[in-house]
């Protein structure tokens, strides 16, 4: 029976989301396909990580090595190497998230198996990998094959697939697999996790955010986007060009790299909405985008958008506030 | 230190509307303004900071057709010493990994101390090429750098993991690092220094003088292969508010008022 294998994805002792989510999108396609969903952990402790992905598949594998306590791409490729080659899977799914980036092309290319990355879909016709991933910043959807060949690894995007439990669960068995490193990693050592400063804000407590992006051209544009933040009661937030510009630390920035933020209002200036900020903002309760193109993907996730220069609506849009305010007082 | 720095000519699409052209496979390039892919901004600038300070070479290779020249005329002009342009039409529609056979084969016969990417090019965005190469080259590699010091024969770099936390790894050189956006902040070229920049030479090379053959290289050559392009579908769109900028104004205080918002 043919065998598709999911790499668990772990950090600081916690599996990570994308693992589930790409267990649920690999039982479809397993069950399609009459294969075997088959699950992989590396790491120190390896069999107690795997515990949560029993209820995920039929089978794990855990390779259990002191020296696989933090990701390492290198001591990966050595192990899948071995695990690749003698399940010979019909597809490998990795997160394309900062691992799996790390890790895939290398080992794609150490094996010279076709590699097909960020996939927002992907589906086997015949033999065939069909995928489906995206272009330009999210602008340009792309349906893709792979070259043919027994097997195939992808990436797979964040947040894309949601994780579902089977009904009823699947029970599955944890087996182990010796480790395959002799020795320690010496081209590339892990030091230590490193977390950026404390700032003086803490974006997921705001209720009201105004979020700004590219379209703020000029770190001297800031101050009236924060003046209209602070006559709305709201913080400022940013995605994150604005963020590498150096314009504002980075404990506002909003996205995958950044903040997952909930607030009740989220103000959308001159932002885009490529994926990697809407993961971060999409689950706000209200969402008001300002944006010159219509063309923008922020506007399939805002509630109201309006395509305008964000240096009119600014202006006008502080005044009405302060209008409204006044109003309120005097009567 | 010297050092090799791989960039690409793109579109800016980021404000720009996109159209898919009549073969379905591509985007309406007329009318687009191109530049150095982002993120080989970032690599580039790293590149002329490092021999900056402890002097060396640095090296901007390309792989495209002959306009790709106004990027390592912008490489050159910020600090590259040399400039390789690989073009020949059947490099057309090679996928990242025949991107990297073709970078492969003008690297091994180069010397490197450092190679430096972007991690991901703006227009297909496939995150690949950088340790594809690495594994050719049989050299260590890091993606996704934020941050990079060198030592003898190592160097410490921070890579970005996601909500915010970083790991800081130790790696040996020669290595190759594919950069993250902010790791530096990109300097600005004079025109005077573009100026001067035309005189450097661009050294061109095409498929024969690669080693490679017709079928290591475009679509012959790749992992993948575009089947069609086509505008995502909307799911859910905006209510759009229209009208002078005040009457938006008024509408959004109308809807934040509702909402008890303000």
């Amino acid at each position: 029976m043919a065998k598709i294998l999911v790499l668990a994805e772990h950090r600081q002792g916690a599996i990570r989301d994308i693992t589930y989510e790409m267990l649920t999108k690999a039982r479809e396609l397993a069950e399609k396909t009459n294969a075997e969903l088959t699950a992989i952990v590396l790491g120190k402790n390896a069999k107690e990580l795997a515990k949560p992905l029993t209820e995920y598949a039929k089978t794990i594998i855990a390779v259990e090595d002191g020296k696989l306590e933090n990701f390492n791409s290198e001591a990966y490729k050595k192990i899948l190497t071995k695990l690749i080659t003698e399940h010979k899977p019909s597809l490998v799914l990795m997160g394309h998230t900062s691992y799996g980036i790390d890790l895939a092309p290398r080992l794609a290319a150490a094996l010279n198996l076709p590699l097909a990355t960020d996939l927002i879909d992907l589906a086997f016709e015949n033999d065939t990998l069909n995928v489906t991933r995206q272009m330009y910043g999210g602008k340009v959807n792309v349906k893709a094959t792979a070259r043919k060949a027994e097997t195939y690894i992808v990436t797979i995007r964040q947040a894309t697939f949601t994780a579902k439990k089977p009904e009823p669960p699947a029970d599955g068995q944890i087996t182990e697999a010796p480790s395959q490193l002799t020795e320690e990693i010496v081209e590339k050592r892990f030091i230590q996790y490193v977390l950026p400063p404390p700032g003086g804000v803490d974006i997921t407590a705001a209720e009201k955010l105004v979020g700004i992006g590219r379209g703020i051209k000029d770190h001297a544009n800031i101050p009236q986007v924060e003046d209209l933040a602070k006559t709305l009661g709201a913080v400022l937030s940013c995605s994150r060009p604005i963020v590498d510009k150096g314009w504002l630390p980075n404990d506002r920035q909003v996205g995958t790299s950044g903040k997952t933020v909930k607030p009740k209002l989220y103000l959308a200036l001159g932002i885009s909405g490529a994926f990697q900020h809407v993961l971060g903002m999409k689950s706000s309760d209200l969402i008001i985008a300002v944006n010159k193109d219509p063309e923008a993907p922020i506007f399939s996730f805002a509630d109201y958008g309006i395509v305008e220069d964000l240096f009119k609506i600014v202006p006008s849009l502080k005044n009405k506030v302060n209008e409204l305010r006044t109003q309120k007082t005097s009567t | 230190m010297d050092i090799i720095v791989c960039v690409k000519h793109v579109p800016e699409t980021a404000e720009a509307e996109l159209k898919i052209d009549s073969t379905g496979k591509n985007i309406e390039k007329t009318g687009l303004v191109y530049d150095i892919n982002e993120w080989d901004d970032y690599a580039l600038e790293e590149a002329v900071r490092i021999k900056e300070k402890q002097s060396g070479t640095v090296t901007a290779i390309t792989i495209g057709a002959e306009d790709s020249d106004a990027t390592l005329r912008k490489c050159l002009a910020r600090g590259a010493d040399k400039a390789i342009r690989l073009t020949d039409p059947k490099f057309a529609d090679s996928d990242g990994y025949a991107i990297a056979k073709i970078l492969h084969s003008v690297i091994k016969t180069l010397h490197y101390d450092l190679i430096l990417t972007g991690m991901q090019a703006g227009d297909d965005g496939n995150a690949e090429v950088g340790p594809i190469l690495a594994e050719m080259l049989g050299i260590p590699h890091a993606t996704m750098v934020k941050k990079l010091e060198l030592a003898t024969g190592t160097a410490k770099v921070n890579r970005e993991l996601e909500g915010g936390l970083e790991e800081q790894l130790e790696v040996k050189t020669p290595a190759l690092f594919s950069v993250q956006t902010g790791i530096n902040e990109p300097r600005y070229v004079s025109i005077m220094g573009i100026r001067k920049a035309m005189q450097k030479e661009i050294k061109v090379m095409t498929l024969a003088d690669t080693g490679l053959t017709e079928n290591d290289v475009g679509t012959a050559g790749s992992w993948t292969k575009i089947e069609k392009l086509y505008v995502p579908p909307v799911e859910k769109q905006a209510e759009f508010l229209k009208g002078t900028p005040d009457e938006v104004a008024a509408k959004i205080t109308e809807i934040l008022k509702s909402k008890g918002l303000i």
